[in-house]
């Protein structure tokens, strides 16, 4: 049998639990080239057919084996303008090392570490990967600067466009600068430095702009001379339960409690906006934006639960984050479904009543749907409520752009081929077309959307 | 970075300021607000506009020093920048899309407590602008915290203006001057927009709705990014939970819950007055303290 993965280090969960601080450490370049000899090579690499933006895995990878850590890092620029991110983030067991060969027999190769390996040395020795095709002049704009946006906008001004990014808030970045924890995707040292990659192709960025109301899609094409549109705002607004209690003091949405600590850094003193944080915290949901809200708690000093309607073995959270948040010490309540918040005389949360859950037939999803057990209520003693339960599109630019076709769950219709919406010049992709998903299935979206946007304008400008 | 092209305190505590922001100063309404960002470390300030000028591309804001970050502000002279400055936030006053035959046949009052003068009068010229002339209440505790009274006489069609102590003007509270203006001068209205303090509010549109008014108030509540985003904002209206910030600020004056939003509004109310101790002290201290070294 191959032998397994080269172990990744990590931070001690009994410390890192206190801290901000980055959990894993990632590979040095001595383990990079062990783990890299793992890499089989296929001829016809599996792995890549399951990377959305279809890196050329085997091909970086080869160069690391050799070495050669510069070039294995302008293979991965032709495909990803965000691979340190991606490194940490994507949820790679699902994808190109849940197709690795290596993996039927013994672990799949840690391509999610390589990549991250590969994007961090290239980094730390300033390597320069600005390189575009001569300026064309043709003016695009993007809505947004998550990962779908920063990968659109990457893309065609790698192919000579003059691109302007839009963003509604003070700071680039998106999910990755208010949603993901510093503790999994360092802002200053990782997304800053991706994003200013981007800024060094070209790409211009606006922040303080709320497209549809600062200025519309329409004032971007008929008045300011943009040719294209990508829209990737994202799903901004967040899901409450609609229980009893649930606006008292203490109740908050996972992405105002991850914006106040992310965005505005609130753990930090030397920063104004203020986080409450009580003894006791009750995260409900049971995805990604879950951990990260019950492992930001715990750091904070609470004690933190995770209390969710199904079993552990139907948690939609990455196995990584379910992993590293039981260590760190997150208590997990399953088949646990809040019906009320207790409220105490001055409106704060004093606790919070919750009934047993059994798993029933499968639904629509395919998961098995919980089903209430009969006199099981009981309460939680719990001063801090987060509610984690998904995030839907904000309707505002659906609403300002005329002819813009949305579905019923406020979703920005396209075509799947293209990505383009039903508005001529207009494209959308990420979150505001999907619901909310993950970060390289957006970048994979502002890919596709590059490519179409690309064609539409060349046979636009070849008439 | 956004510039602060004039600057005017309004009492010792209220201050008014032109930033330039172009794109704002040109897509503004009334009834809709900004967030504003001191510095880099600052935090997002939701303010009512005050004022808007598309010519010069300047948008006006009203504040009153609450807070650090608010204090912080006031610290700032003309020529000064800000980091941060966004919006139009929220949606625009009602009657902004309603007709002119429509807002002929409408008798508009506009009740304004303290600050909420700001708020008040771009709505007020906005209408003035269009031909319709409105009544203005403008009430303040005394006669220092009645703002904007110049600038609403041109505008309004009366004004009438009252402080609590009597000071100047008619002797009570908005209500009051409200009820008077009804029930003994003979006064008939069909539409209200009250804009103030929350308790203020509350006690305006209880009045409005025995005198059988309709009613606008525009909330101000807790926010952070206020595009809908973080949810902080979220009051109940009728049976259904709005967010202010994208659902808003105006509302029906007679749905909305009073008693949890002005509870909302003092969640954070131990980590701003420590925040603004720390400020004030920090400025008395700014020499090194006493000399004592108790906080090294």
């Amino acid at each position: 049998m191959a032998k397994g993965r080269v172990l990744v280090r990590e931070q001690d969960p009994s410390q890192r639990a206190k801290n901000f601080k980055e959990v894993c450490l990632g590979y040095n370049e001595a383990e990079a080239v062990e783990e890299a000899q793992r890499c089989l090579n296929c001829k016809n690499p599996r792995c890549v057919t399951g990377c959305p933006v279809s890196i050329d895995i085997p091909g970086f990878i080869s160069e690391i084996k050799e070495g050669n850590f510069k070039n294995a890092a302008e293979v991965i620029s032709k495909y990803s303008s965000l691979p340190a991110v991606c490194g940490r983030v994507c949820p790679q067991e699902s994808q190109c090392e849940g197709k690795c060969v290596v993996g039927i027999k013994s672990e799949p190769v840690s391509i999610g570490k390589l990549e991250r390996f590969t994007a961090d040395w290239s980094r730390k020795n300033n390597i320069d990967l600005s390189k575009t095709e001569p300026k064309n002049n043709i003016k695009v704009a993007v809505i947004g600067s998550g990962p779908a946006g920063l990968t659109c906008a990457g893309d065609l001004a790698k192919k000579g466009y003059s691109v302007t990014i839009f963003e509604a808030l003070h700071k680039a970045g998106g999910v990755l600068e208010y949603g993901i924890p510093e503790f999994r995707l360092p802002k200053e040292e990782v997304v800053k430095y991706e994003i200013d990659n981007i800024k060094n192709l070209g790409v211009k960025i606006e922040t303080n702009i709320v497209i549809g109301r600062t200025v519309t899609i329409d004032q971007l094409l008929d008045e300011e001379g943009f040719e294209a549109v990508f829209i990737g705002s994202g799903a901004g607004l967040p899901k409450f339960m609609g229980i009893p209690g649930e606006n008292a003091n203490g109740v908050f949405s996972a992405n105002e409690f991850l914006t106040r600590v992310n965005l505005m850094k609130a753990y930090d003193e030397d920063y104004d906006t203020p986080v409450i944080i009580g003894k006791k915290v009750a995260v409900i949901g049971g995805g990604n934006v879950a951990m990260d809200a019950a492992r930001t708690a715990l750091r904070l000093g609470a004690e933190s639960h995770i209390v969710y309607r199904r079993s552990t073995n139907e948690l939609p959270a990455r196995i990584e984050e379910v992993h590293h948040a039981k260590e760190e010490g997150v208590i997990f309540d399953t088949l646990t479904n809040p019906v009320e918040i207790i409220v105490d005389e001055n409106g704060c949360v004093k606790g919070m009543k919750c009934v047993k859950m059994e798993l029933g037939e499968p639904d629509e999803s395919g998961r098995r749907s919980p089903v209430k057990i009969l006199g099981s209520e009981f309460v939680m003693d719990v001063d801090t409520v987060i509610m984690s339960l998904g995030t839907s599109p904000n309707p505002l630019i659906s609403s300002t752009t005329k002819g813009l076709d949305i579905n019923k769950r406020k979703c920005i219709v396209i075509n799947e081929d293209t990505g383009k919406t039903s508005r001529d010049a207009v494209y959308a992709g990420g979150d505001a077309v999907t619901g909310a998903a993950t970060v390289i299935l957006a970048m994979g979206a502002g890919k596709k959307a590059a490519m179409s946007i690309d064609e539409f304008l060349k046979e636009k400008h070849s008439k | 970075m956004f510039k602060i092209v004039s600057k005017r305190k309004l009492t010792d505590n209220i201050f008014l300021m032109d930033i330039k922001a172009e794109r704002v100063a040109k897509s503004v309404k009334p009834g809709q607000f900004v967030i504003v960002k001191n510095t880099e470390h600052g935090e997002r300030i939701p303010l009512t506009v005050a004022d808007y000028d598309a010519l010069n591309g300047t948008v006006t804001i009203v504040f009153q020093t609450v807070g650090k970050s608010t204090m912080e502000l006031a610290l700032y002279e003309e020529n000064d920048y800000i980091c941060d400055f966004v919006g139009p936030l929220g949606q625009s006053s009602e009657f902004v899309y309603e007709s002119k035959e429509e807002l002929d046949n409408k008798k508009f009052i506009f009740i304004a407590g303290g600050v909420g003068a700001a708020p008040v009068y771009p709505q007020v010229k906005w209408l003035n602008e269009k031909g319709i002339s409105v009544d203005v209440i403008i009430g303040g505790r005394n006669k220092e915290l009645v703002i904007l009274e110049e600038e609403m006489r041109k505008v309004a069609g009366n004004l009438y203006v009252c402080t609590d102590d009597g000071s100047y003007g008619f002797n009570g509270r908005v209500t009051d001057c409200l009820k008077d203006l009804v029930e003994n001068k003979g006064k008939k209205y069909n539409h209200a927009v009250a804009i103030g303090p929350m308790i203020m509010m509350k006690f305006t549109a209880a009045l409005t709705k025995e005198l059988n008014i309709p009613t606008t108030v525009s909330l101000n509540p807790i926010m952070v990014d206020g595009t809908g985003m973080c949810g902080a904002c979220r009051v109940t209206v009728g049976d259904e939970v709005k967010f202010a910030c994208v659902d808003g600020p105006e509302f029906d004056g007679h749905l909305v819950n009073y008693d949890e939003a002005m509870r909302r509004q003092s969640m954070y109310k131990t980590e701003e007055g420590r925040a603004k101790l720390k400020f004030e002290e920090g400025n008395t201290h700014k020499h090194g303290g006493c000399g004592c070294g108790g906080d090294k």
